[in-house]
């Protein structure tokens, strides 16, 4: 199962398709099961047109967000609209704004009680690298900083056609996953979160 | 002399005075809170709102600097300089939160940024940052050694003690408080809440389901934003208006323009005063079209919010056409407008004025006159207007209680005291009346609108101004009607091309100062309903 085989969003259409490539090298680096190989494509179409953000809007960003979800943009085409208000029900958060030192472990905590399998998206430059505010004294300089980061959408804020095609590049990535065993995220996070240690409370 | 200066004289000879935009009175501290209690009850003075508190560090002492507004006299401004009395780690002043209630969590910014302990101030903890932080940033010599503050993944601990701090003797005292009473049930609510508008943090001592108590809890989203401005030259500050409140990017920036073109005395090109007014009033228009829709919302209205961002979009192509971006324009510059207007933007403009009125009249249908809508605003939130003043509640949220104070009115700038408008006052004092008089003013920006559309002078768009902007010596303060009220610019210069000190007095600061008094005695529920008709931009609070 390659890139190639995600019918209904073509290679051609998207740009950065190195990443993806290596992802997908990387996953059928052990060999591909066949039965599995079909029950994963079932499941990862449906999750990948099941997308229920978490939304974690803390500035302009979350407000291009609403517009994703009005009528004009109508983010229900894409199986976007269910945004959650509650960690234990989002497939993945999608962090629109600056995260600054108070926020930092309120953000962490609302990862944490995120529902395996799950993601992140860092929306908007303040999310992806601290943006305008970087050199400020209480800003996180990216929030790839205490959590693993799956997408990065630049922009301050990005324009909804930016954030789809961020959000298409993570339904891209979960379709190539493996559901059924192959390549474990979870080991993934834990690598990442041993090497962002909450106890040594210094990161970066 | 002015009459001003002689009826201070009065009351305070030993006050010394200098002349500016504004008069200046140097107060002793000693004698700070007998004196402002004069300045506010004192009928020929009669100043009755404190505009804005700005936290000062001149190196060899800290001190504040107070604006204060006469409503009664005109609006007459009065600046107050205090200079903070005992040693640099044991500096105070007195509070003056007893007078002017919405210096409780100005001073309270001012002591997490300053370290200036405010004497009798009944509330003294950190108002932005972690309360376990280490030092206080705005202060000349803060040392910004990541080691000292680095990003702490441990949980805050919740503030629950609080501390007053008393003079005696010529000494100052702690005094330990609690911020809830030992038998209140407290609900925490935020700050990773979708109906609380942002990152606001509340927690509301409850008794069953009826609100006793708010303490606000904020800064999840401070930024730094006044200490990131003194390192960057005039030209690079502009960008961080826009961030603050995003829903009056161009009125914010308008204002901290306007406030640099003062100090440097430029005059503006009049066909860049129109765009700018325009620009603000289409602003005004997408943002009260907004908090139509996340007020809908709120109360699970859906469908409202849907065509309340219909028309947004048509207003926001109307920017992206001529400033290139649907949010963060950047459109303003020092001396007028960066780019000239789209050849699309008049016929745009008229199209949006035509369907508006239908627009309005099917938002009423929809969603004004709804029984459940009506239910849940009229009556909820009650706030005088005596308290409107006294906390200084400007804008849609002010004149919803019958308190006139319409910066376009009161203070024209820019072009505004040629243009015909109302300034919208209702008297319901509840949040049904701030609600309305978005909506209403929605019309009027309008009303503007058309006046104008069809008279945009020929011209340039930008003054000339010099390559490198040093501003004289000096302070400066500038006001503007944004969309949620009076937002304020300081600017002190000491002549080199950095600002000495930024402030931004955003109106969203004091919004939320009245949750407590607004919510008390109402539901659980009415909290999220009055949150958002007092519509606050948490960024432009935190800053």
């Amino acid at each position: 199962m390659g890139i190639d085989s995600i019918k209904s969003m073509k290679r051609e259409d998207f740009k950065n398709n190195e990443y993806i490539d290596k992802l997908v090298e990387e996953l059928n680096a052990t060999g591909a099961n066949v039965v599995v190989g079909k029950f994963d494509e079932l499941i990862n179409w449906g999750r990948a047109n099941s997308l229920w953000p978490l939304c974690f809007g803390t500035s302009c960003c979350a407000i291009e967000f609403m517009s994703l979800g009005a009528a004009r943009y109508d983010m229900a085409r894409f199986g976007f609209e269910v945004a959650r208000n509650s960690p234990r029900q989002a497939d993945y958060i999608m962090v629109q704004g600056t995260i600054v030192h108070r926020m930092a472990p309120v953000l962490r905590r609302l990862y944490e009680q995120l529902a395996e399998p799950k993601y992140v998206i860092a929306c908007g430059g303040c999310a992806v690298s601290g943006g305008p505010f970087k050199n400020s004294y209480c800003v996180l300089p990216g929030v790839d900083k205490i959590l693993p980061v799956d997408v990065y959408v630049p922009g301050c804020p990005p324009r909804p056609e930016a954030m789809f095609y961020g959000l298409m590049q993570l339904q891209r990535k979960i379709k190539v996953e493996k559901f059924f065993g192959g390549a474990n995220r979870k080991e993934k996070i834990e690598e990442f979160f041993a090497e962002h240690p909450e106890e040594k409370g210094q990161i970066g | 002399m002015s009459q001003l200066q002689e009826n201070i004289k009065k009351i305070y000879p030993a006050a010394e005075f200098e002349e500016g935009e504004c008069l200046l009175v140097t107060v002793k501290e000693a004698d700070w809170h007998d004196f402002a209690g004069k300045l506010k009850n004192d009928p020929k003075l009669g100043f009755d709102v404190l505009t804005a508190v700005v936290g000062m560090d001149w190196k060899e002492e800290l001190g504040v600097v107070y604006y204060l507004t006469s409503t009664t006299h005109d609006w007459e401004m009065l600046a107050v300089k205090v200079t903070a009395s005992g040693d640099r780690d044991n500096a105070y002043i007195h509070s003056v939160t007893d007078l002017w209630k919405v210096a409780n969590f100005q001073e309270r910014e001012v002591y997490d940024m300053y370290g200036i302990k405010f004497i009798d101030h009944p509330d003294m903890r950190r108002f932005f940052l972690r309360n376990d932080w280490v030092g206080h940033p705005l202060r000349k010599d803060y040392d910004a050694n990541p080691e000292l503050n680095p990003i702490r993944m441990e949980d805050e601990i919740n503030e629950d003690d609080t501390r007053s701090y008393k003079l005696e003797n010529g000494k100052v005292k702690e005094v330990p408080g609690k911020v809830f009473e030992e038998n209140d049930y407290v609900v925490n609510i935020g700050p990773q809440h979708p109906s609380t508008h942002g990152v606001m943090r509340f927690r509301a001592a409850i008794d069953g389901e009826k609100v006793n108590k708010v303490d606000v809890v904020s800064g999840y989203i401070h930024r730094g934003i006044e200490k990131l401005c003194e390192g960057m030259t005039y030209p690079q500050i502009l960008h961080f208006t826009d961030r603050m409140d995003y829903m009056s990017a161009h009125q914010n920036r308008h204002c901290l323009c306007m406030c640099i073109e003062k100090a440097l005395g430029i005059e503006v090109p009049r066909r860049a005063e129109v765009i700018r007014v325009m620009m603000d009033e289409l602003m005004r228009i997408s943002s009260h079209l907004l908090s139509f829709g996340c007020t809908a919302m709120d109360l699970g209205a859906t469908t409202a919010f849907f065509y309340g961002f219909r028309e947004r979009e048509m207003v926001l192509d109307i920017f992206e056409k001529t400033c290139g971006a649907r949010m963060s324009m950047n459109y303003n510059v020092i001396g007028g407008v960066i780019a000239d207007l789209h050849p699309d933007f008049c016929k745009d403009v008229k199209h949006l004025l035509e369907i508006m009125p239908d627009r309005l009249k099917e938002y009423h249908k929809v969603f004004s006159g709804n029984i459940i809508a009506r239910n849940r605003l009229v009556g909820v939130g009650h706030l005088s207007k005596e308290d409107a003043i006294n906390y200084d509640i400007t804008g849609p949220s002010g004149r919803g209680s019958n308190w006139s104070n319409d910066t376009r009115k009161k203070h024209p700038y820019s072009i505004y005291s040629e243009l015909d408008f109302d300034e919208v006052l209702l008297d319901g004092c509840d949040s049904y009346s701030r609600y309305m008089v978005r909506m209403k003013e929605i019309e009027q920006s309008c009303r503007i609108l058309e006046q104008l559309v069809d008279n945009i002078p020929e011209g340039d768009i930008r003054a000339q101004v010099p390559k490198l902007i040093k501003l004289p010596a000096g302070r400066w303060y500038q006001q503007v009607e944004a969309s949620r009220g009076a937002f304020g610019v300081y600017i002190e210069s000491d002549g080199s091309k950095n600002p000495y000190r930024v402030h931004f007095q955003s109106p969203c600061f004091n919004l939320v100062g009245v949750m407590d008094l607004t919510c008390s005695g109402y539901m659980i529920a009415d909290l999220i309903t009055i949150g958002a008709a007092l519509d606050f931009v948490i960024p432009d609070i935190d800053r």
